[in-house]
């Protein structure tokens, strides 16, 4: 079964990732490039002699895409946690919400989910790979795999449980498929044991992956 | 009757188990998310361009081609079609990236 | 007179909706699994340019109406082994959908 890249190291321990750690990138060919290397390099190229772009841009925008991570989203989650009328704000006006942190709006409408002890929200974009860059970074390999993007739609359970998350069957799962223009946050419930909690620490257990829907927060 | 599907539109298809893998884009790799970042933004092309271009690629070529290997064909490909750049210019161009990198043996 | 900047909106949240089961090829945002199911509209997104067009370089206008539309999952899968209440929330233009 064809899927996304090869990995050297051994993933069969759950990902949390809110405290990313670093993975090898893609081996390239130490020798030539390959036919997609030389296109972009050519693509980039042409624009920037056409006067359509230039070097530095890019360069600027590499670094901002760089400098994006889940702690973004991780911070408005932590806000809501500790402040119920951020909280509205957040459900009901994700950009506007964004906004009050001092960060980016974003491109897209954002549509903020709320896990509860009734309902646990998981987000997929089975067309192609649709995220919320803005407050997340890219997404993971996963997020854009055949597998994810097929299965967890129709067995979302048995993904979550792959991902080593369970859900009761008292729970209700609702599955997000971020077809068009709106881009999808999960709001994670808040971990038992964090009362009084500054929103700094509440933030670094919230992972990239709770705000997706695969995972819960993390516990204290 | 078989209804027309698209290759990238699976969900509900049968796939296998979800392995959590990632990793950390290469130069290359961020450099084509910069290029439709700037072409978009410039008003130079559309995701939805993007998009339909890769739907276009053959079932193979879609799982085969990583996910940024797509993103830049999509990318030339929808060059090509709005004329910002043309195959000829292309071609050569690529040849000589691709001379470059061989050069330094 | 100058043609609608986007169509009116035809429903409300609460309406009972079908999605049209057409299967035509381009780039179409309205994926395969949901076409011909029955849901109810969750909430109107918004009104924005047409994928179906803007994929060909095409202004996209007027623009459509988005729902998100939600279905329960024991209603779109046969086989589906969830609870009985799980949703699947999907983002659909208008001119996909009809009063169900």
């Amino acid at each position: 079964m064809p899927h996304d890249h090869d990995h050297p190291h051994d993933h069969g321990n759950l990902h949390d990732h809110a405290q990313p750690h670093r993975h090898p990138p893609r081996p390239d060919q130490d020798d030539t490039i390959t036919q997609w290397r030389a296109m972009e390099i050519a693509v980039r190229e042409l624009l920037i002699e056409k006067g359509i772009l230039s070097a530095e841009e890019v360069r600027r925008q590499v670094e901002d895409m760089d400098n994006r991570t889940p702690l973004l989203g991780a911070t408005a989650v932590a806000r809501a946690w500790t402040d119920p009328e951020y909280r509205k704000l957040l459900l009901s006006d994700g950009n506007a919400a964004c906004e009050v942190l001092g960060m980016e709006r974003g491109p897209y409408k954002l549509v903020v989910v709320e896990n509860t002890d009734q309902v646990h929200n998981v987000i997929v974009c089975t067309l192609c790979s649709c995220y919320p860059r803005w407050l997340l970074g890219l997404p993971p390999d996963w997020y854009k795999s055949r597998n994810y993007r097929s299965r967890v739609i129709n067995q979302p359970r048995d993904v979550l449980r792959e991902f080593g998350t369970a859900i009761p069957g008292h729970v209700t799962v609702r599955v997000h498929d971020s077809t068009a223009d709106m881009r999808y946050l999960v709001l994670p419930k808040r971990p038992a044991g964090t009362e009084g909690w500054s929103e700094e620490k509440l933030a670094a257990l919230v992972s990239r992956d709770s705000m997706i829907g695969v995972a819960f927060a993390q516990n204290p | 009757m078989m209804n027309y599907r698209g290759i990238h539109d699976m969900g509900g298809l049968p796939a296998g188990t979800v392995e959590p893998t990632e990793h950390d884009y290469a130069l290359w790799e961020k450099r084509v998310d910069a290029l439709l970042v700037l072409l978009t933004k410039k008003g130079l092309m559309t995701v939805d361009e993007l998009r339909r271009n890769i739907e276009g690629l053959g079932l193979d070529a879609y799982d085969k081609m990583s996910y940024y290997e797509r993103w830049i064909y999509s990318i030339t490909h929808t060059l090509i079609q709005r004329g910002v750049i043309n195959i000829d210019e292309l071609g050569r161009k690529m040849a000589e990236a691709q001379a470059r990198a061989d050069g330094g043996r | 007179m100058a043609a609608a900047e986007s169509v009116t909106p035809q429903f409300r949240t609460g309406d009972r909706v079908a999605v049209r089961a057409a299967y035509p090829i381009g780039h179409v945002r309205t994926p395969y699994y949901i076409r011909g199911k029955r849901g109810v509209i969750e909430r109107l997104c918004g009104a924005y340019g047409n994928p179906e067009e803007l994929a060909y370089a095409r202004p996209g206008l007027p623009k459509q109406p988005l729902y998100r539309v939600r279905f329960l999952q024991r209603e779109v899968w046969p086989a589906y082994d969830g609870s009985p209440g799980d949703t699947v929330d999907v983002e659909i233009f208008q001119h996909w959908l009809e009063r169900g």
